[in-house]
Order: structure tokens, then sequence, then C-alpha cells
């Protein structure tokens, strides 16, 4: 049996506030192949970026088993399986472009020249190859959150986690930053957990859309998606597909709660 | 030092500029000098008072010399004796004294400020009960402190290790130190964004590692400030405790000498306090050489 990339099993996150307590997330089962893309959409507080966070071991759900890569989310972090992207950028500001991006080198101790020889891989890999020694303050928006993602690359994880990484940027520059997250995601052959807001977003990245709903947050479905990507294809070409609509459709009936019936045929117009 | 000043390249910027901060400190000394002596002028030669109390000063030579006397003053003998040297210099051997002092008391200052920092951010618990302790420690008079410590020093001995009472001076610096570098550090290992913090944690990253590569860089633009305040703090304190222990050699214990020829050669006792004066500037200038230096890690300052 092969081992999924993420496995959530059972999963609820309770906050116990002073007056009240919120259940963020309820009965949460996922599961997620190696090399899989997937997004989790859902209005604001449906608990996407809670389960995030849960797999990241940046917080601990109330009930139920995370598995990451068959291990434990905590023993995963500790192994560092993940790479992680927020919504801000979050570069550290004393810190160059390359003294970025090698941070989290720095940190497990690999020796400087390997160090080098990657961040420069990285600088090429996100187009960055002029700022190498720029400081995040001379960079645009768009240019750090390549850089965080390219931070997020460093040791090669076998699963990105992204919490909405682009949901600060302009039309732009997010189209063309989620252009270039396929690409990076098919080279190195991650599994993706995608968090965002966008419709058009979730459906042009993933194999898989997640639909969450929430108080309590609960996944109320899940959209396969099946454009014609490969490499070579044309973004903008691919965004302009009926099957690129089909899914929209189908991810936006099931996030309004569109019959079943109804919805099962959203999918099958591609 | 303005943020504006770290976005640009130190080096690019014109020589004009540069030397801007002191042609404005010239003039405003020009200004003070002329504002002194327009008092002096015009000012009720008797002062101004309300009742018992005076709130406007004489305006005679004893009490307001001017400018230029005291300027002619400096340039003077120290004694009547022939072998006197001027009196300018033996000011600036005497600030030279005081400024080691508060460099070593500054310095003492720094370590224990900063340790008691990282403390309160490791353990929450330190923080409450360090932090009011800490506070408290600055409601108690320099004065009563000095001889305090003086008589506790005088007891330590190890070995060859023998207290002298400019140590005394050095420690009451460093008390009064300590404080705002405490206090600045504190916020400053505090102030990482969340996401950063998480971002390490994401990392496996341990308390460790993490003081290292984010806390320590984060705190320099809280820091920075904080050791210009501990700089002036070591500055009095040392002046204070020179007099308060009876330590010669340093500018304090000049101050108090001098102060007996206020009626006899009144310009005299003002050449100390120029000399007190230029001892802080020079603190606080060097001071704001180690901000150039950490220019890096202000960064932060910009971008938020």
């Amino acid at each position: 049996m092969s081992t999924f990339a993420v496995e959530v099993t059972g999963v609820s996150r309770v906050f116990q506030g002073k007056k009240s307590t919120v259940t963020a997330l309820d009965g949460i089962d996922l599961t997620i192949e190696a090399g899989e893309f997937v997004s989790l959409i859902g209005p604001s507080g449906c608990g996407k970026s809670t389960l995030l966070r849960l797999i990241a071991d940046l917080d601990q759900p109330t009930a139920g088993d995370i598995q990451v890569f068959g291990t434990p989310a905590a023993k995963a972090r500790a192994a560092q399986k993940y790479g992680i992207a927020f919504q801000q950028a979050g570069l550290l500001p004393w810190r160059t472009v390359a003294g970025n991006i090698a941070l989290p080198l720095e940190l497990h101790g690999v020796d400087k020249t390997a160090r080098r020889a990657r961040v420069a891989e990285l600088i090429d890999l996100v187009g960055l190859g002029d700022f190498a020694t720029s400081y995040p303050d001379q960079l645009s928006g768009g240019m750090q959150q390549r850089v965080a993602i390219a931070r997020s690359l460093a040791e090669k994880p076998e699963l990105l986690l992204m919490d909405e990484p682009f949901g600060a940027l302009d039309e732009m520059t997010r189209e063309r930053m989620q252009a270039e997250l396929l690409r990076i995601a098919a080279e190195s052959g991650a599994a993706v957990v995608f968090v965002t807001h966008s419709i058009p977003e979730a459906v042009f990245l993933s194999d898989r859309v997640v639909v969450m709903s929430p108080r309590p947050g609960r996944i109320t479905g899940i959209v396969p998606v099946k454009l014609a990507r490969d490499l070579t294809s044309d973004a903008d070409a691919l965004r302009e597909d009926t099957a690129f609509f089909a899914a929209v459709t189908a991810v936006r009936e099931e996030l309004h709660g569109v019959p079943t019936v109804e919805r099962a045929r959203g999918v099958d117009l591609r | 030092m303005t943020a504006a000043l770290t976005t640009r390249s130190l080096r690019a910027k014109s020589m004009s500029a540069r030397l801007r901060p002191f042609l404005l400190g010239i003039v405003s000394v020009v200004l003070l000098a002329g504002v002194w002596e327009l008092y002096k002028l015009l000012g009720p030669a008797d002062g101004f008072s309300i009742g018992e109390l005076r709130v406007l000063p004489r305006t005679t030579d004893l009490a307001m010399p001017h400018v230029w006397d005291m300027l002619e003053r400096l340039g003077g003998p120290l004694t009547g004796a022939s072998t006197a040297i001027p009196l300018w210099l033996a000011v600036l051997k005497a600030a030279g004294i005081s400024l080691g002092i508060a460099a070593i008391g500054w310095s003492i200052g720094l370590v224990v400020g900063f340790v008691l920092a990282v403390l309160m951010q490791r353990f929450r618990i330190a923080e409450s009960a360090v932090l009011p302790l800490v506070i408290l420690s600055q409601t108690v008079p320099l004065i009563a402190l000095a001889p305090v410590v003086r008589v506790w020093g005088s007891r330590l001995e190890f070995g060859a290790f023998e207290w002298e009472s400019w140590m005394s001076v050095a420690v009451i610096a460093s008390y009064l130190a300590f404080f705002p570098i405490a206090v600045g550090a504190l916020r400053g290992l505090q102030s990482p964004d969340v996401i950063h913090e998480e971002l390490m944690t994401s990392y496996a990253a341990g308390w460790w590692k993490t003081l290292i590569h984010l806390r320590l860089p984060a705190s320099v633009p809280y820091l920075l400030p904080a050791l210009s305040l501990g700089a002036a703090n070591a500055v009095i304190g040392t002046v204070v405790a020179e007099v308060s222990t009876g330590l010669s050699g340093g500018i304090g214990r000049m101050i108090l000498d001098f102060s007996n020829f206020a009626s006899s050669d009144p310009a005299k006792p003002w050449a100390p306090i120029f000399g007190a004066i230029l001892l802080g500037l020079v603190a606080a200038g060097l001071v704001s050489l180690l901000g150039l230096a950490l220019g890096r890690y202000r960064r932060a300052e910009v971008n938020r």
C-alpha cells in the first residue's frame, strides 16, 4: 500500500474562548496522494487555514489523527517533511534574498558550498537572478512572495503547504505566479495543499478542490478537476477552456449548496 | 538617525547631506550662546522672583559670565602656579577618566540588562517576577546607593584582586545603565511577528536557534535607542557617583571642587560643566556609530 502524503482522520478543532467555544473544524476526513495538488476553498471562518495549520503541526487537533507521509504531524514537522508559505511573504528584513532562501538550510546545518549551490538553483527557479543580494524592502510584493516560495522549496520537501500565498497580489501578478507555481510543483513532484478564497485560482491549480463550509468547519464536497494540463500548454488557453469553466461552475455550485445531481452534471460538462 | 537614512545606501549620500547634522548642531550652539547673552543684556540684574521663589536667574557677571569670558577662561591656566596646565586640558583629562568609567559601567549594564531581558523573554514567570523589581530598582536614590556600594565593594577580596574606588563608580553607573537596556531588549526580543515565529516552529528550530536567528536581529531597532539611553544614564551615574563617593580625577569631582571658585573666578566652574556636556555628546556619538555598523538590522524600521 502506498503512503499518502497527508491523511486526516476524524479531526476536529475546538477553540475554547472565555465566553464562548468555537468549533473551527468538525469531523474532517481527507487524504491527499503524493504529488497531488489539492486546494481548500470556502468562505471565511470555514477552518481551511486551521486545517492547514494542523497539518503543519503549528496547532494541534482537539480530536482525531493527522499523518504526514505515514508519521504523526509533529514528527513530520521535526523531520522537515514539508515546506510552508503564508499569505504574507514573512521574509526576514535584515537578510538578503539569498540569505532568506538559505535560512532553513542554515538552521539544519547544510554546509556552505551545498547551501550556495541550492540557493542559486532556487533563485533561478523563481526567476530572481538579478536580485540575490537585494533586501526584501527593495522588492515588490510579488517578488517577495516568490522568495518565500523558493524558501519553502529549499529542502526539497515532498509536501508544500500554502496559505493564500497570492492573496495580497494584484490579478496579473497572481496569474503569472499561479502558472509558475504549477511549473514548480510539477518539476519538484511535491504534493501541494493550497488554501485560497478564489474559485478560478483553485480550479486552475488543483487536481481536486476541497469545498468547506463554516460554523462548524466541515468538508461539504470534493470536486475533481481534470484540465488538459501539461507543461507545454499555454496557461491562458487553459483558463479559457470549457473544462475550466465547467469546473469553476461545479465548485461554485458546491459552495452555494446546489443539489448533488446538478452538481454531478456540472462536472460532466467538460 | 532617521529611518530614511537607512533606506538609501549610506555611501551614496552626498557630502553636504552628511555634514548637515553637524552644521545644525553648530548653529544650535551659537543660538544658545546668543540667547544667553541676550538675556544677560536685557534681563533684570537681580533676576525675577515670585515671593521667595526666583524664577529667572540673576544676570550679574558672577551668576552668568559672558560666553567669551568662559571660553577665554578655558584657555587660561588651571591654577595660579607657573607650571599649571591649561584649564581646557585639565577638563579634557577629567572627562576622559569619567568616560572610561562610564564605558565600563555601560558595558556591565549591557551584559546585565541583556541577560535579564533574555531570561524574561524565555520564562514568562521571570518577566512577571523580575520586571517590577527592575523598575523598583530605579526608584532607589543614587545618593543612598553610593556609600553602600563602596562599603560592600571594599569588603570584596579574592586573591590579588582588590576593590578600587573607581569600581564603585562603575557599578553605580551600570546600575543606572542596565535599566533602559533591559526594558528595550525585552521589547525587541518580543518583537518578531507571529508569522516569523511560526516559520521558525515549522523549521523545528528550538529556543536557542530562534533567539540567534530571529529574536536577536529583530531586537536591534529597539536596542539601539535603549543603548543610547543607557549611555546617557551611565554618564550621569558616573558624574553623580564620583561626587557622592568622593572619587577624584573625574569630571564629577571637578565640578564639585571648582564650585568653590564661584565668586573669585566665576567663569571657572563652567569649564567642567562644558566637559560633562561634551562627555554626554561623545558617549551618544559612540553609540550611534554602533547603530551605523548594525544598519542592516534596522531595515525592519523601514518596512513597517
